[in-house]
């Protein structure tokens, strides 16, 4: 029996699909034959267009069509004044806030795919008119369309694959794990995230550890250094696999010389100070690297700072490698 | 959905309405067996523009490009090219290279996803079973199934490869700056792009057009393109010209024959020239036309938006939403040129470029099915050749990113290419932050509802005359006028 998947898009950008089409080794229908999952619907793929479409939605609502997981795309906007007209299924003239509802009662898991649909993210973003928010969260805040205490048939809460977007393997690897019965409770974390990809932080990896660990920073675009003092990045406190697992063969934020800004939290959007510029108090960046205590962070910086090789000190504000690491024959030679 | 209206005719409502980018509902009142009229409704409000009212300025780069996923890296260069014309710079030479390598591998990447996946299976579907193409159009194009499917997604995320090498990621990426961009490469990294796009190359001469883009990009008139279909090398592309004279997708999906193109790409033409690979401009009644940016307005005579009064220059724009019930229809505004409705896209850029096919197709059949996806797929052919040509441009060493400082008080327009069309973003900055923000997307002036006047938009405009068959839910000739200008509606109710 194939595990069989409904895709739904809603107050988003549709970034999520289109990174999933860029699944690679092997490409994203190789993938989800190989694993015996089967898109009964995805907006962008499917043959079935207008009545085609609503009659599956019927038969899943009716239990002719067995649902194993509803993957919604996009915020659930609730607005105008709690009608949620916002969003109207085109051809349907029903919000789809209440087909989201519907549909989520009769599948066996839920899979909010990117930031929007678990949290809000970029869609909720100040003000927020249109009142949108997660599925099962309201930016930090449990409850969302779907309310704190839902669970959906087989038994989880809803899973929020966050990330602004989605790295097409975080989806393909959540839809393989529960298609084996694979992941449980305990496999995600408190916001709801599959922990295979979010209890890693985005520091992991990084090419810039080397000017991290001295302090060296960039001040400017295309710079080489950590971007962590002035430029916004909160990669030591994101959580994601970017830099190990990377991206369209090779990429991540960081290496394509932007701030990492936290894209798979709740709230990411509104940071609270502008993305690319790093918010201090006393010369000290305001957000420190998770766990760590601010006076050790405070001390070993001073310390690391003076320590900074020239190296290092030169390279971080240049676009290009200046000084390279030296050659050095070892002494007992 | 349908229902009878009056003296005959009947209303079809089509949604959702997939392969398109975002949530799409078209209603037609269909009579004698054709479509009478059509309204198109943008189902879905997202409210971007509201949301960077207030912010600082630079915060743009992160917000505006997550109004779309397809067309990310277009709006994010319409926000560089803002930011960059109210700070009064522009930017380095080796970012001015690599920005239009980062756009034009999304375009590219489009225009694949578009024919391969979101247009051609339609004419995989049984209702075509009997056609003499049917066979090969099923074994390649059947949605999800097909073999075309499989070796595109393929083809495509090679592509993008260019993105994981100049941009980080892809979608939304932060590497577009007003100043240039925020990764440089080296030597290395540029030998790895070429070798990136050999291997596309390599994919659409063997699967696409079964020979070198050369040829294709060389293709000068109708009569060529007749030779192509009936004696040209075996691919998807002589498929689909084959498809296309036996349905004669020529004579279907015309709207006004009016179209508008920001221009792309600039400094992409020659190297150490400024002129735009792809001039701005437009076309219209067989000539180009200068484009007066200033011309352009947007009406919500039948919008769900306040100040529906009167047309709205953007810089004095609004997006406040309000469900009107009566004549409203739509979330989407209405764009007008000098009161006008334009269509947009690759088709209007080979016009105003002067690519010959293009200028023939379109002096024959104007504005149709043929003309907009031949268009595209000539567009990819002579985008890939310039993009190997562009890698060669870039200089180690050289400067990526010029100096950026704050941005201050001023407005300027942000104007570029999306793989569907032109795309401006009008920026307002007061107090260091963001007064106003209005963008026309390119799905707004395709996918336009009606103006003030009751003018119809193009793709309004386009389906009327199409025909139906009886019983038909979805009207076949209605998806393929709907997909050939490969729309966005996330984009166009930013």
């Amino acid at each position: 029996m194939a595990f069989t998947v409904l895709w739904l898009q809603s107050g988003g950008c549709g970034g999520c699909s289109m990174s999933l089409l860029c699944g690679e080794s092997p490409d994203l229908l190789t993938t989800l034959r190989g694993a015996g999952i089967e898109l009964l619907w995805h907006p962008s793929l499917s043959e079935r267009t207008g009545g085609e479409a609503r009659d599956l939605f019927d038969d899943i609502l009716c239990g002719r069509q067995a649902l194993d997981a509803l993957c919604i795309e996009g915020a659930m906007l609730r607005g105008p004044e709690g009608t949620g007209r916002f969003h109207v299924l085109a051809g349907t003239e029903r919000p789809m806030i209440d087909w989201m509802r519907d549909l989520a009662a009769v599948a066996r898991h839920v899979v909010a795919v990117g930031t929007c649909a678990a949290y809000g993210g970029v869609t909720a973003a100040s003000p927020n008119i249109l009142d949108a928010c997660g599925l099962q969260f309201d930016g930090y805040y449990p409850g969302g369309a779907l309310g704190a205490d839902f669970r959906a048939r087989g038994g989880l809460p809803v899973v929020n694959v966050a990330g602004c977007p989605t790295h097409p393997d975080w989806v393909t690897e959540t839809l393989m794990l529960l298609a084996q019965g694979a992941l449980d409770g305990d496999g995600l974390d408190a916001f709801g995230r599959p922990r295979f990809y979010a209890d890693q932080l985005v520091h992991h990896g990084c090419t810039r550890n080397e000017f991290y660990e001295y302090k060296a920073s960039a001040l400017h675009p295309s710079e080489q250094g950590c971007m962590m003092e002035h430029m916004g990045c909160i990669g030591t406190q994101a959580h994601g696999d970017c830099n190990t697992r990377l991206w369209n063969g090779g990429g991540s934020c960081t290496r394509g010389g932007y701030a990492c800004i936290n894209c798979t939290a709740p709230e990411f959007e509104e940071p609270g100070h502008p993305f690319a510029r790093t918010p201090k108090i006393a010369g000290i960046p305001v957000g420190l690297p998770t766990d760590m205590p601010k006076a050790w962070f405070v001390a070993l910086s001073s310390l690391a700072k003076a320590a900074t090789p020239d190296r290092l000190a030169r390279n971080a504000v240049s676009d290009h490698q200046v000084v390279s690491p030296p050659c050095r024959t070892p002494k007992w030679r | 959905m349908s229902g009878m209206t009056e003296q005959g005719t009947t209303r079809l409502v089509v949604g959702p309405f997939n392969r398109v980018e975002g949530d799409l509902e078209v209603r037609l009142d269909i009579a004698d067996g054709q479509v009478r009229a059509a309204q198109v409704n943008a189902t879905l409000f997202r409210g971007i523009e509201r949301i960077l009212e207030g912010r600082d300025p630079m915060d743009a780069l992160a917000i505006a490009p997550r109004i779309c996923g397809i067309c990310s890296v277009s709006q994010s260069h319409a926000v560089a090219l803002a930011l960059a014309g109210v700070m009064g710079i522009g930017p380095a030479a080796n970012g001015q290279v690599a920005t239009n390598l980062i756009l034009a591998t999304e375009n590219l990447a489009d225009h694949l996803t578009h024919f391969h996946l979101f247009f051609m299976p339609d004419f995989a579907r049984a209702d075509y079973e009997g056609r003499p193409w049917f066979a090969r159009a099923h074994a390649r194009f059947a949605a999800m199934r097909g073999t075309a499917a499989r070796s595109i997604l393929q083809t495509r995320a090679l592509l993008l490869h260019v993105m994981g090498v100049l941009a980080g990621h892809w979608p939304h990426t932060l590497a577009i700056q007003p100043g240039g961009v925020s990764r440089g490469v080296g030597m290395q990294e540029c030998a790895r792009l070429g070798s990136i796009l050999a291997g596309v190359r390599a994919a659409l001469e063997e699967n696409l057009f079964g020979t070198v883009l050369e040829e294709v990009a060389a293709l000068a008139d109708v009569a060529a393109l007749e030779t192509w279909r009936t004696q040209g090398p075996q691919g998807d592309f002589r498929l689909f010209l084959e498809i296309a004279a036996d349905l004669e997708l020529e004579r279907s999906g015309r709207a006004y024959d009016r179209f508008l193109s920001y221009g792309a790409y600039p400094g992409g033409l020659a190297a150490g020239e400024e002129a735009r690979l792809w001039p701005g401009g437009l076309f219209v009644d067989g000539g180009t036309r200068a484009l007066e940016i200033a011309a352009v307005t947007e009406d919500h005579a039948v919008s769900h938006m306040d100040d529906h009064d009167h047309p709205h220059p953007p810089f004095a724009g609004s997006t406040i939403p309000r469900l009107r019930d009566g004549a409203a229809y739509s979330w989407c505004k209405a764009p007008r040129l000098s009161g006008l409705p334009y269509e947009t896209g690759a088709l209007a850029r080979q016009l105003v470029a002067g690519q010959p096919l293009a200028r023939d197709l379109v002096a024959r059949g104007g504005g149709n099915v043929l003309s907009r996806v031949v268009a595209r797929l000539v567009e990819s052919a002579r985008l890939l050749i310039a993009m190997e040509g562009w890698v060669r441009m870039l200089r180690p060493g050289a400067p990526w990113c010029h100096v950026q400082g704050a941005v201050p008080d001023g407005r300027a327009v942000g104007m570029t290419e999306a793989a569907r069309g032109a795309l401006g973003h009008w920026l307002r900055v007061e107090g260091g932050r963001i007064a106003g923000y209005q963008i026309i997307a390119p799905t707004t002036w395709n996918f336009s509802p009606r103006d003030g006047s009751g003018t119809p938009g193009p793709l309004e405009r386009a389906l009327v005359g199409a025909p139906v068959r009886p019983g038909e839910r979805a009207p076949l000739s209605v998806q393929h006028i709907v997909r050939s200008f490969d729309p966005c509606m996330a984009c166009t109710v930013h």
